[in-house]
């Protein structure tokens, strides 16, 4: 296997949720972001933060279809977290220092402000996750999340029959679908 | 309970759970009823939502089991970093407030050390005071305007003598020549800022003078007498010291304290003058505001140097510029004006008195306004 073939099957592995592709990744770049905050003002724990938001950029990206691996991972993670990083400390209000670049970066802006909108999106879903309360909050993240079966659910809930619960389950969905409409045609 | 199935419908769809049959219907009604329609497309996407976020969770929940797992088996540093990449980093972190702080101190130092030493520059010349005599007493003024009046009387009958014009003068301090044909020497202060300017020597004889040279720095002046009545003189009796005068050294100075000559004695205290000042001396004489540019004679008749100040609350402490500078003042006039320096010196030998008598005529009294 190239590189290239390499790189592609880690990205799969990635877009399926594969803990290995994940790991081997984590292990190959984490290094090279720390040693590029901790140079440009950050603490490792920045670092952390950043790496892993970088990841998550990542494995939107490798999860879309049209998704075409146009540089390395490792050039790719780079610039995400560069360009992470100076959004943050432009947040924090840091002296915004002249970042130091290390190595040859891509452009990331596209897949940035797709990535904020995802984030807007998670967090508009955890909020509204949080406002219908319990034992909606458990039961929908059980059904949709946790993907476990009516049955399990009537069972770990203490329904009576599966049926119950799915009665019950399409109430909560309901609220939660309200809410997050209204939050999200609020544009809050 | 229709929309409970709608949504049992949806998902089932969605999940690829339903029969071939069921397909056909579904989209079928879906085709045919355009609310159900736009139901069933929102709640399409609402699910897709939702199972996007569910994703995103769970691989949140991977990543962070896997980097506890790195960080113990120490891929990643948890700890900060420590001894010098410690300092390196510290330093790059605020290196930009350490130059803000370092700037300021500087700006800080440097605005203390120049207040500092403007007061001390206002010190100086608080405690300086040039000798040059701006209180020309009421009394003398009177004596003046008599003598001149004497003199005009008394030149009446002799109509060709030249009546002298009648000046008021505001300061006096003390000048002599450097050269014979008309050239003096006196502090710079003296003359600062003068319109014009007599000279006087010791039989009451007046003649204007111009400024030729004029150093603030060195507080060095010439002076030219541009009157025509001047009569040249051939030689002058003293030389100028070219090396410097040792300590202990005894001296005098002739001045103009008075509308009189007067006669001072006294010796070299130090080599330095005012705060360690390499061009001039400190000499211990008894001087009085007039005797500013009066010259400072040694025992052989040499002229070591120029009176200029003298510290005002010290008792006898007086400066005198060396004559060194008068050469380097001469070589500058030079260059404009035909000027000899004195080479010999007929002064030495000679008693005290004998050598104030030759050069008395020499040293004049400058005043102006």
């Amino acid at each position: 296997m190239n590189i290239y073939e390499q790189e592609k099957a880690l990205l799969e592995g990635l877009a399926a949720n594969d803990t290995n592709a994940i790991e081997t990744i984590y292990r190959e770049n984490y290094t090279t972001i720390q040693a590029y905050i901790v140079k440009n003002n950050g603490y490792p724990e920045d670092a952390r933060d950043i790496f892993q938001e970088a990841m998550i950029v990542l494995f939107e990206k490798a999860k879309l279809s049209s998704f075409v691996l146009s540089c390395q991972i490792k050039t790719y993670l780079y610039s995400v977290s560069r360009r992470l990083w100076l959004k943050k400390l432009q947040q924090k209000n840091r002296y915004n220092p002249a970042i130091e670049v290390l190595k040859e970066t891509v452009p990331v802006e596209d897949q940035m402000e797709a990535h904020e909108k995802m984030n807007a999106d998670f967090n508009l879903m955890e909020k509204a996750l949080l406002k219908i309360g319990e034992p909606c909050k458990s039961l929908l993240e059980a059904y949709y999340i946790q993907k476990k079966s009516m049955p399990e659910i009537a069972d770990a809930f203490g329904y009576t029959n599966a049926d119950n619960a799915k009665t019950q389950k399409y109430k909560c969905l309901v609220r939660l679908k309200k809410i997050f409409f209204a939050q999200y045609k609020n544009g809050d | 309970m229709e929309d409970s199935l709608l949504f049992d419908a949806i998902e089932r769809y969605r999940n690829g759970e339903m029969s071939q049959q069921e397909k056909t219907f579904f989209e079928e009604l879906r085709k045919n009823n355009p609310e159900i329609d736009q139901f069933a497309a929102e709640h399409n996407f609402f699910l897709g939502e939702l199972e996007k976020i569910s994703e995103i969770k769970a691989y949140r929940h991977n990543l962070n089991e896997i980097e506890n797992k790195l960080t113990n088996e120490g891929v990643i540093s948890g700890k900060d970093a420590k001894g010098k990449a410690k300092i390196v980093h510290l330093w790059n972190r605020y290196r930009r407030t350490i130059a803000v702080a370092a700037s300021i101190a500087g700006i800080v130092s440097i605005s203390t050390a120049t207040i500092v030493s403007m007061y001390s520059e206002k010190k100086k010349a608080d405690v300086v005071t040039p000798l040059v005599d701006h209180k020309l007493n009421q009394f003398e003024r009177k004596l003046n305007q008599i003598e001149h009046k004497v003199n005009e009387a008394s030149s009446l009958p002799a109509a060709n003598v030249p009546s002298k014009p009648k000046f008021e003068a505001n300061f006096r301090a003390t000048g002599f020549l450097v050269d014979g044909s008309g050239y003096l020497i006196t502090n710079a202060h003296v003359i600062n800022n003068a319109k014009n300017i007599i000279v006087e020597n010791i039989k009451g004889d007046q003649f204007s003078a111009k400024p030729v040279y004029v150093n603030p720095t060195t507080d060095l002046a010439v002076l030219k007498i541009t009157d025509t009545s001047f009569k040249k003189v051939i030689t002058l009796p003293y030389t100028f010291a070219k090396s410097s005068a040792e300590l202990g050294e005894h001296i005098f100075t002739l001045g103009y304290p008075r509308e009189e000559v007067v006669y001072g004695e006294g010796y070299l205290s130090a080599k330095s003058g005012y705060f360690g000042d390499t061009t001039s001396y400190q000499v211990s004489i008894s001087v009085n505001p007039g005797n500013s540019g009066g010259p400072v004679v040694n025992k052989n008749g040499d002229i070591i140097g120029i009176i200029s100040s003298k510290e005002t609350n010290a008792d006898g402490v007086v400066f005198a510029i060396k004559s060194k500078n008068i050469y380097t003042a001469l070589d500058e006039v030079k260059k404009d004006e035909e000027i000899k320096l004195p080479t010999i010196n007929s002064l030495k030998g000679l008693e005290r008195e004998q050598q104030i008598k030759k050069l008395e005529d020499f040293v004049y009294m400058v005043k102006g306004n």
